[in-house]
């Protein structure tokens, strides 16, 4: 029997805002407990929401992003549940009309690209932290992170494999860190997925019953979670039980998933318009501002990395696989006289994608953290396209770079690494090895072709691998004519 | 929709307010008067218009993203029951 998953995930993004969503307390990650919960944000009697624009700001960009309909009128609501870490007894959420509808993302599995839609984003606030461990009898609350501003994010149930989810997951991911709504930190769980797994006989036009798995922050749980649950429903099944829709928490350690609560006891949250924040209007004047105000996106820098730079597609993909790496390579070819720009972006991807990516990875560093700047690959690169420098010199002064020897034209200068170009020069010491390798210039006048690569290794070896191969290749040949 | 004495019960559930039986029955009552206004108030044919979250049709005040609170948990946590390590704590809770 062949079966199907079908999955749809949700994600909270926590949006990077300096202050709450409907308080002026600050959003910093790590303080010491309650010290960043104000009046608002611990639900202290008769004190008001106020909605942070930054947030709205955040949730339009979204939605601009993933080519999704921005509602321009959207409501709050309250989602109403009993638990100490939310002191108003509700989360203020959006549930009829969200700010952000539709919308898609695309995502690529060897090779084959697939649309994952979406069906909305809405703006919520998140909740605080419990404490069980260190209290008797007790939990310990800590309300910072009550009221943090998050953007609920729910795909279609499109993806068919654990790997389709986590290949959607790690777009979104990406998307959200190149447009500046989300810092992406998983650690400290600003970007976190709940993946509903259900499993059909394929060609069947029915869903099967969904489980829910909550609280996956981290792409490798993601997908050990959805292989884990697919396969347990799709024993369950063919034994011959059925799946009661549910939700269940992963677990790292041992790789299992197991219940959380069964559909009997979910919550009923009785959803309505909260009373203390009026809708949320956004008129066209603000719209077109924050669309203006849009960095450029992936595909757009791709396409203008082909047609104006002359990149390849493959090269292009790779300089925009995350903003970080695209910020780079731009700051590294900013420099370079325009008429250039061609000639050397592409050696300044090479290096990106080569020499530099290979030390990072060896070095454990990140790329922001690099020792060589942007700065020393764009003047490295000018020092290859300008001949000063072979290829076999170039990750010489790589190495200074990396290990903080000065500036590209500083080590060249220390080390005498400069390309020898003057063909004068070369000529005294092509003379040289003619004439000390009487035999091998005989043989290639003879017709022997191979003859000559010794000659030319000769060269490179008197003049300590500066010289250009090429150029010495010429020379030789023209004077053994 | 018809309103039953279980909803009643069950509403106080997820409220969690505690109502003996007289006053279960009590507000059966009034609430059954409340859904009978909103059955008559049906008999009116609203499919032109455009339900409103808000009686008033204004927008929503916004604020600058600024933090502009400081830290007074000490203050707001002199009123708490009980605290610890700058904790607020409560009778243990695990789902």
């Amino acid at each position: 029997m062949e079966w199907e998953i079908v999955i749809g995930i949700e994600t909270h993004a926590q949006l990077s805002t300096e202050s709450k969503i409907f308080s002026g307390a600050s959003t910093n990650f790590g303080a010491d407990p309650n010290v960043n919960a104000c009046e608002v944000d611990i639900a202290l009697p008769g004190v008001l929401p106020v909605l942070n624009k930054k947030a709205v700001e955040k949730a339009i960009q979204f939605g601009i992003a993933t080519g999704a309909r921005v509602n321009r009128q959207s409501i709050f609501a309250r989602k109403n549940y009993f638990y100490p870490d939310l002191p108003k007894g509700y989360q203020i959420s959006q549930f009829e009309n969200p700010v952000v509808e539709g919308g898609e993302i695309k995502i690529s599995v060897d090779g084959e690209e697939k649309i994952i839609r979406l069906t909305r984003a809405h703006l919520e606030e998140d909740a605080g932290k419990s404490l069980h461990e260190d209290f008797v009898g007790m939990s310990g609350i800590d309300l910072n992170r009550a009221g943090t501003p998050l953007l609920e994010i729910v795909s279609e149930p499109d993806m068919r494999s654990a790997r389709e989810a986590v290949e959607y997951a790690r777009h979104l991911h990406t998307l959200v860190q190149w447009i500046g709504v989300c810092d992406g930190n998983m650690q400290e769980g600003n970007f976190r997925c709940d993946a509903n797994v259900s499993v059909r006989k394929k060609g069947e036009k029915e869903f099967g019953t969904r489980r829910e798995i909550k609280n996956l922050n981290s792409f490798r749980f993601l997908q050990q979670a959805i292989e884990f649950e697919a396969q347990w429903q799709i024993e369950q099944i063919e034994d011959g039980h059925k799946i009661i829709q549910a939700t269940v928490l992963f677990d790292p350690d041992s790789g299992e998933t197991r219940l959380m609560r069964t559909k009997e006891d979910a919550h009923d949250y009785r959803y309505f318009p909260d009373p203390d924040l009026l809708p949320l209007n956004i008129d066209e004047k603000w719209f077109t501002s924050v669309e203006q105000a849009m960095p450029e996106l992936p595909l757009a820098k791709i396409e203008r990395y082909v047609k104006d730079l002359g990149l390849s597609a493959i090269d292009a993909q790779s300089m925009v696989a995350s903003k970080g790496i695209s910020d780079f390579f731009e700051s590294a070819i900013s420099q370079i006289p325009e008429s250039e720009t061609r000639k050397i972006s592409k050696l300044v991807a090479n290096w990106i994608n080569g020499d530099l990516a290979a030390a990072l990875n060896k070095e454990q560093v990140e790329l922001v953290d690099s020792p060589v700047t942007a700065k020393m690959i764009g003047d490295l690169a000018q020092r290859i396209a300008d001949n000063t420098l072979s290829s076999k010199l170039a990750k010489q002064v790589f190495e200074g770079l990396w290990n903080g020897s000065g500036s590209v034209d500083e080590i060249i200068e220390k080390e005498g690494l400069k390309q020898l170009s003057d063909s004068s020069e070369l000529e005294t010491f092509a003379d040289q090895v003619i004439a000390a390798n009487p035999q091998q210039a005989e043989d290639f006048r003879g017709g022997k072709e191979k003859a000559l690569n010794a000659l030319v290794g000769q060269m490179m070896k008197l003049t300590k691998g500066k010289a250009n191969p090429a150029q010495v290749n010429e020379i030789l040949r023209k004077k053994l004519a | 929709m018809s309103l039953e004495k279980k909803d009643v019960q069950r509403a106080a559930l997820l409220a969690r307010i505690e109502i003996t039986e007289t006053e279960a029955n009590e507000t059966f009552e009034q609430l059954g008067k409340v859904f009978d206004l909103i059955e008559q108030m049906k008999i009116i044919n609203t499919d032109d218009i455009a339900p409103m979250a808000h009686a008033q049709d204004i927008s929503t005040r916004l604020r600058d993203d600024v933090v502009t609170e400081k830290d007074r948990h000490e203050e707001f946590q002199e009123v708490a029951p009980a605290t610890e390590r700058g904790l607020y704590l409560v009778p243990k809770v695990i789902e």
